[in-house]
């Protein structure tokens, strides 16, 4: 037997790999339901998608985003997808203290989603600027450009943390 | 042909350069030397500026920084005999105000003319900002040429770059690289940091790279503080250094499958990778072992629990990585992608000066953990594999090669790691110090001024990445558009260690 068949078989009797969902944060519930009033779609299904965006991330945050793509928490079995194209999505997601050379790119994947869209700022230089703060090159935050829905501390944050996040969105959302 | 000690030695050398000499060279000594650099095999390891000031290091047997006061702020540029030079040069130029004679390429690099201020770093003066810039591509004659431009924004979740591929149907005939995009200042932001902060900053050039960084930054200080750092913290880097590499290079491996269309090989790597985060996040504290390590020494230390848990995950790696490299030999139809694909050309590689995957697996010798060696991989056995073809096939052995060194490397640190403490505190002095760290995709250059009071002057942190970049401009010529993703994801270049 090829060791492809022999990994095959040992992951079909050994089952999943994937961890449990995390549960979501009721305060941030309550904070987005506020907002969700503004936004409330009425036909809406149980999934998102999200569009990543990196504003001058130091590529840690796409690690952590890789991993909550991966089979351990896969979160495409909560009906969460990253998309390809802005026009396709519900949310985007930030990651990095914004440089300025990425602003109007940044505002230009914010204008390609259609309404009602959502910002999520994800970790601390997005929140705002981490340890990138004042300088002539950097915004330091989503918040200066793009009207944020929802952070996410962390630096970077934990798939748990990005996974609980994007659950409670959802909830709200849906 | 001199080697680069003998050329040197009638030069002027800077007492306080540690742990290589830096030579002051005036207007004649420069010009000279890119002379000398036209027939000599000096590999150019990193030119950055300060203050009006060029510094460039090379390397042959030995190493050596050389300086160069531009009075009249210009000064004859390295590109003729040195390609590998220009982006650097053009850095220079954005930032410093330096103007680099007899470059071909006049475009700025990381000024897109969106700065509060130009040549934001200059001594001089601090510069209006540029204005909008009309940035042009290279320009392509022939028949049928069409463009596609791709990025900033790229279609998964990747990193922030413009890519410019000139295509005739389906075959690409050249591509041009921009980047910049994600440059958030971090040379001027280091400068009059103490060092925490300094070295969490470090840590965030590249968060993949984030240990070998760190690590970089603390022996760039030591070496210039004169700081001895005690045993115990030096085994502890290099462990956490050998976990990053592996868990990286895993992660490349399965995403290069994926890109062919295997995502089961992506899948089971996640998930080794994901074991590994999982057992730093237990052993050290943090997931990518971000702000561990510090000048002076390292800040956790490694518990025998932590021995123990680390030894069950190298002997479960060793079964795994045996088994998914057996499947990749095994499955023509993954190498039918691979082989031939993104060939890098080894001499372009040597004249490039690339390192890590890339110069290896273009029968490029050099790791900075051999020469110029830095401890504990004297005290280690291991063996730098090199492949000889250059395609992404290559360097996808390379990397699986290069995961089974670490994990000999991680076996022997855990067996041999001495007892004591972790931290000295590094003394207040000024000086100029350099270090030559390899990360997981090559080595990365980092030097440093400090003030009297242990402040940061000015900080130079040279990723890998700028010297292989180039090569993959060269190495996708005559390949298939769809073929792009594959290469690039072999390479896995950083887009955010070269745009600073
Ligand atoms: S929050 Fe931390 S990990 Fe994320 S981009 Fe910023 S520095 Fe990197």
């Amino acid at each position: 037997m090829s060791s492809l068949t022999r990994l095959l078989f040992s992951e079909l009797f050994n089952g999943p790999r994937t961890i449990d969902g995390p549960s979501i944060d009721y305060l941030d519930v309550e904070k987005l339901k506020l907002i969700a009033k503004k936004y409330h779609r009425k036909h809406r299904g149980r999934s998102m998608y999200i569009r990543e965006c990196d504003a001058g991330s130091c590529n840690g945050c796409e690690l952590e985003i890789h991993a909550v793509n991966g089979p351990i928490y896969d979160l495409e079995r909560f009906g969460i997808r990253f998309a390809s194209s802005p026009r396709h999505v519900d949310v985007l997601l930030v990651t990095g203290p914004v440089s300025s050379n990425m602003t109007e790119a940044l505002q230009r994947t914010y204008a390609a989603i259609p309404s009602p869209k959502w910002v999520l700022a994800m970790g601390d230089c997005a929140i705002n600027g981490g340890c990138f703060n004042s300088n002539y090159a950097v915004l330091g935050g989503v918040h200066h450009i793009l009207p944020v829905d929802l952070t996410i501390i962390g630096c970077p944050p934990t798939p748990i943390k990005l996974l609980s996040s994007l659950l409670t969105l959802l909830k709200v959302m849906s | 042909m001199p080697d680069l000690k003998d050329y040197f030695s009638r030069t002027h050398a800077v007492p306080e350069h540690k742990p290589w000499s830096r030579f002051q060279l005036d207007e004649h000594g420069w010009n000279d030397m890119i002379h000398q650099l036209a027939v000599s095999d000096w590999t150019l390891l990193g030119l950055w500026a300060y203050g009006n000031e060029v510094y460039a290091a090379f390397r042959d047997v030995t190493i050596a920084v050389v300086s160069f006061e531009c009075r009249e702020r210009r000064f004859k540029s390295l590109t003729e005999v040195r390609p590998a030079a220009a982006r650097l040069e053009r850095t220079i130029r954005d930032l410093f105000g330096l103007i680099p004679e007899g470059i071909a390429d006049f475009r700025p690099w990381l000024d897109h003319g969106r700065w509060s201020q130009s040549q934001p770093l200059s001594n001089v003066h601090c510069g209006i900002p540029t204005g909008s810039i009309d940035y042009h591509f290279l320009s392509t004659d022939g028949q049928n040429l069409h463009q596609i431009p791709v990025g900033p924004v790229h279609a998964g979740v990747i990193e922030s770059g413009h890519f410019r591929f000139t295509c005739s149907g389906e075959t690409i005939v050249r591509l041009e690289e921009r980047f910049g995009y994600k440059h958030r200042g971090i040379e001027g932001l280091i400068v009059g940091k103490n060092l925490i902060e300094a070295s969490k900053i470090i840590g965030r050039i590249s968060g993949d790279s984030t240990v070998a960084y760190a690590i970089a930054f603390a022996r760039a200080v030591e070496a210039a503080t004169c700081t001895e750092v005690p045993p115990r913290a030096h085994w502890i880097r290099a462990l956490m250094s050998e976990l990053e590499r592996i868990s990286n290079h895993i992660f490349d491996f399965g995403a290069i499958c994926n890109d062919v269309a295997f995502s089961f090989m992506l899948s089971k790597c996640m998930t080794i990778r994901e074991q590994i985060l999982q057992t730093n996040n237990i052993c050290f504290g943090h997931r990518l072992l971000m702000d561990k390590i510090i000048p002076g020494g390292v800040t956790i230390d490694l518990t025998s629990e932590g021995v123990r848990v680390l030894s069950d995950l190298i002997k479960e790696l060793r079964k795994q990585i045996c088994k998914l490299a057996d499947i990749y030999d095994n499955m023509p139809i993954l190498q039918n992608r691979t082989i031939g694909t993104g060939i890098v050309k080894s001499a372009l590689a040597h004249r490039f000066g690339a390192g890590g995957v890339v110069g290896r697996s273009s029968s490029q010798s050099c790791d900075a953990r051999k020469n110029p060696g830095y401890p504990p991989y004297d005290d280690l056995n291991f063996d730098v594999p090199v492949h000889l073809e250059g395609d992404v096939n290559s360097r996808i052995l390379q990397r699986i090669e290069e995961i089974q060194v670490s994990i000999g490397l991680i076996e022997q640190i855990l067996k041999l790691i001495p007892d004591g403490s972790l931290f000295n505190q590094t003394k207040k002095c000024d000086g100029e110090g350099m270090a030559l760290i390899e990360s997981f995709r090559g080595e990365i250059l980092l030097w440093i001024r400090l003030s009297k009071t242990g402040h940061v002057l000015r900080c130079h942190p040279r990723d890998p990445s700028w010297f292989q970049w180039p090569l993959l401009e060269s190495a996708i010529e005559g390949n298939i558009v769809a073929d792009f993703p594959v290469c690039n994801k072999s390479f896995n270049c950083s887009y955010s260690g070269v745009d600073l």
